[in-house]
């Protein structure tokens, strides 16, 4: 404990303190220190300070949480949440600290622990393993940007949540405020709407007023949602929603009197409306399902209609990367789907050589 | 405490289109003008709608990123930041003088200071004249030299050709280059003719435009016969028609941009000490005089 510590904590005592099991209270020109189950009567701020230097972790754990740590309440209340502060004593909490305690945040493995005294943070990808000594070192929380724009593969990454968070990489020793600047540059704006969610302060938007906001390019999706049927949201959140495909719980529903049937995630972070990338596929959807079905009529064996299904199944769940190039018997695989096109396909790519009717 | 964010088109498809942003950001991060800056995006996260409640301050200087007054600056970005009793009017604008109002946002009751667009900036002006700097390698080019300033017509927006114009006009009346013209993509004068406009051997061809894309590394070096496919890439400079163009590729990705921002927020009011000289003299834009 520092005498920083101590000190401030003297100066405060007049205005009384009450912070995880640490209490002081003012009384008759001394001050009663309860902590623990114990209580003391003091006459002196000597005696006081005295008291007080057999509590360490305490002193200490208020001191930093008033002093050192963020005091916005979302960063506040984010980095109580990383240490199970609600959860844990004090004494508890630091033992585990001096050993580092772990939370996952998305794809994020956030370790805190006490070093010196002091609280420190690393952060790497729940994949990789954290001693791993390859793994490129950051401290800089504006590196984050850079790391968080490609994949794995070097596909850019538009949204920030698709659980595709490139590997290979550590935040070490950072300081609270880094810490979660750094959160913040991988998973934008979830801190803050994680902590409006805990506190019931969460502004919802769903899916209709989301559309009727629209305007420019995209004030045709609008014209999406006709009448009461809703089933078309339900097939966008099991397209783009998932947390296969996104991290954040998805609490917006069609409007405010009819849930989606679909499952909105076990995301830890929420997600409040519906995103750029969804209202923009939306867009593309509401000219695509703007059109009629056609009957049209294919000859296909029992085997090429299962094989139709399983290419569609396997680019929706990305699969193909993965696909060996000589298993074929996977539909999916490329030399089967090659020998498809051979067959099936006219010059004009159309199946069967039956074309495609506009009409 | 005081806070910039920057307001930015973004992208879905293109990863380089938020680099100029973040490098903006990072130049007056560095300058510590501001308890926070952070930046912001249409199309990218943090989105116009939930940044603000990412920022700590309750004073927030709001500086869109965009060149011209428009659809982007007078709709979509007061709606989705929720600034209350926002109306185009309030900038009292003729399309170029946009400057600031002051208003709330209904979701976190910040103070926003919302700025008029970066482009329209006087301080643009001097961008593009070092952005013409730049691509030359010539710190006092001008002489023998035509300026092309281009931009999309009024095809999209009226107030894009404005823009162009306005800034055209106030470089040609320093006399530095020898002509000076504002181009459009899809109006005349055209791009396509670039060389019918200019005397000049020397033409510096500088795209008003934030971040390099599709516009400034396709359309435009095609247009202007500096290559057939863009793929190929093209000399600086190149000849075309007896002429040589020097094409400097997107103004906005000219480390004095952030200039124009700082300026932005300074004119708003927020308190940025001795900031515009230092980013200047960081950016190379301490020799540029205003008028
Ligand atoms: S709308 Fe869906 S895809 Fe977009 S951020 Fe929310 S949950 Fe993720």
């Amino acid at each position: 404990m520092q005498g920083a510590h101590l000190d401030a904590l003297v100066t405060t005592a007049a205005d009384g303190i009450a912070f995880d099991g640490l209490v002081v209270e003012p009384d008759d020109g001394g001050y009663v220190v309860e902590v623990d189950g114990d209580s003391h009567a003091v006459e002196t701020d000597d005696d006081l300070r005295r008291v007080a230097t057999e509590y360490p972790a305490y002193v200490s754990n208020w001191y930093f949480w008033h002093a050192s740590a963020p005091q916005k309440a979302d960063r506040w209340a984010f980095l109580r949440w990383i240490e199970g502060a609600e959860e844990r004593t004090v004494p508890e909490r630091y033992n585990a600290l001096a050993e580092g305690v772990t939370q996952t945040w998305g794809q994020l493995r956030i370790t805190a622990r006490i070093d010196d005294g002091n609280r420190r943070y690393d952060i790497s990808h729940v994949d990789d393993t954290a001693a791993d000594a390859t793994l490129e070192r950051y401290d800089d929380p504006l590196d984050a940007r850079t790391l968080v724009k490609h994949d794995d593969d070097g596909k850019y990454r538009p949204l920030k949540t698709a659980p595709t968070l490139r590997t290979g990489w550590q935040f070490v020793d950072l300081d609270p405020a880094d810490l979660v600047q750094t959160v913040e540059f991988v998973y934008p704006a979830t801190v803050a709407n994680w902590h409006r969610e805990r506190t019931g302060d969460l502004d919802v938007n769903h899916w209709r007023e989301t559309m009727e906001r629209q305007s420019g390019i995209y004030g045709v999706v609008q014209t999406w949602d006709r009448g009461k049927g809703y089933e078309h949201v339900n097939w966008v959140a099991e397209a783009c929603c998932d947390d296969s495909q996104c991290l954040k719980r998805r609490e917006w529903e069609y409007d405010d009197e009819t849930e989606l049937d679909v499952d909105g995630g076990d995301g830890e972070f929420p997600c409040r409306e519906p995103c750029s990338l969804v209202i923009s596929a939306a867009r593309r959807w509401t000219k695509l399902e703007g059109e009629q079905p056609q009957t049209y009529e294919f000859e296909l064996t029992p085997s090429e209609k299962e094989q139709v299904e399983r290419i569609v199944e396997a680019v929706a769940d990305g699969e193909t990367e993965a696909i060996r190039e000589a298993d074929v018997y996977d539909g999916a695989n490329r030399y089967r789907t090659r020998f498809l096109r051979a067959k099936l396909f006219d010059d004009e790519g159309n199946l069967c050589g039956v074309e495609t009717d506009a009409e | 405490m005081q806070a910039l964010v920057i307001a930015a088109h973004g992208s879905h498809l293109s990863a380089g289109s938020s680099t100029p942003t973040f490098d903006h950001a990072d130049t007056i991060r560095a300058v510590s003008a501001f308890d926070e800056v952070r930046e912001s995006f249409w199309k990218e996260e943090p989105h116009f709608r939930e940044v603000l409640r990412t920022v700590d301050a309750d004073e927030v200087y709001l500086v869109p990123l965009f060149i011209s007054e428009g659809y982007f600056t007078e709709q979509v970005i007061p709606r989705e930041f929720r600034l209350e009793e926002w109306e185009p009017e309030l900038w009292d604008s003729d399309g170029t003088s946009a400057d600031t109002a002051t208003l709330t946002a209904e979701d976190t009751g910040q103070t926003i200071h919302y700025c008029g667009p970066a482009g329209t900036h006087d301080a643009m002006s001097d961008v593009i004249v070092q952005r013409a700097q730049s691509v030359t390698d010539d710190p006092d080019v001008g002489d023998g030299f035509g300026l092309a300033v281009v931009g999309h017509g009024t095809e999209r927006n009226e107030n894009s050709a404005k823009a162009i114009e306005y800034h055209a006009d106030r470089i040609g009346e320093r006399d530095r280059f020898d002509e000076v013209q504002a181009l459009f993509m899809d109006e005349d004068p055209e791009i396509d003719d670039v060389t019918e406009y200019f005397e000049s051997d020397d033409i510096v061809v500088v795209p008003l435009f934030v971040a390099d894309g599709y516009h400034t590394e396709e359309d435009i070096p095609e247009d202007m016969r500096l290559t057939d496919d863009y793929r190929t890439g093209y000399d600086v400079p190149t000849t075309v028609d007896g002429h040589d163009i020097w094409y400097s590729g997107a103004v906005g990705t000219e480390p004095l941009m952030a200039d124009v921002l700082l300026e932005r927020a300074a004119d708003a009011g927020a308190d940025v000490g001795d900031a515009i000289q230092r980013v200047k003299s960081e950016t190379g834009g301490a020799e540029a005089s205003g008028d």
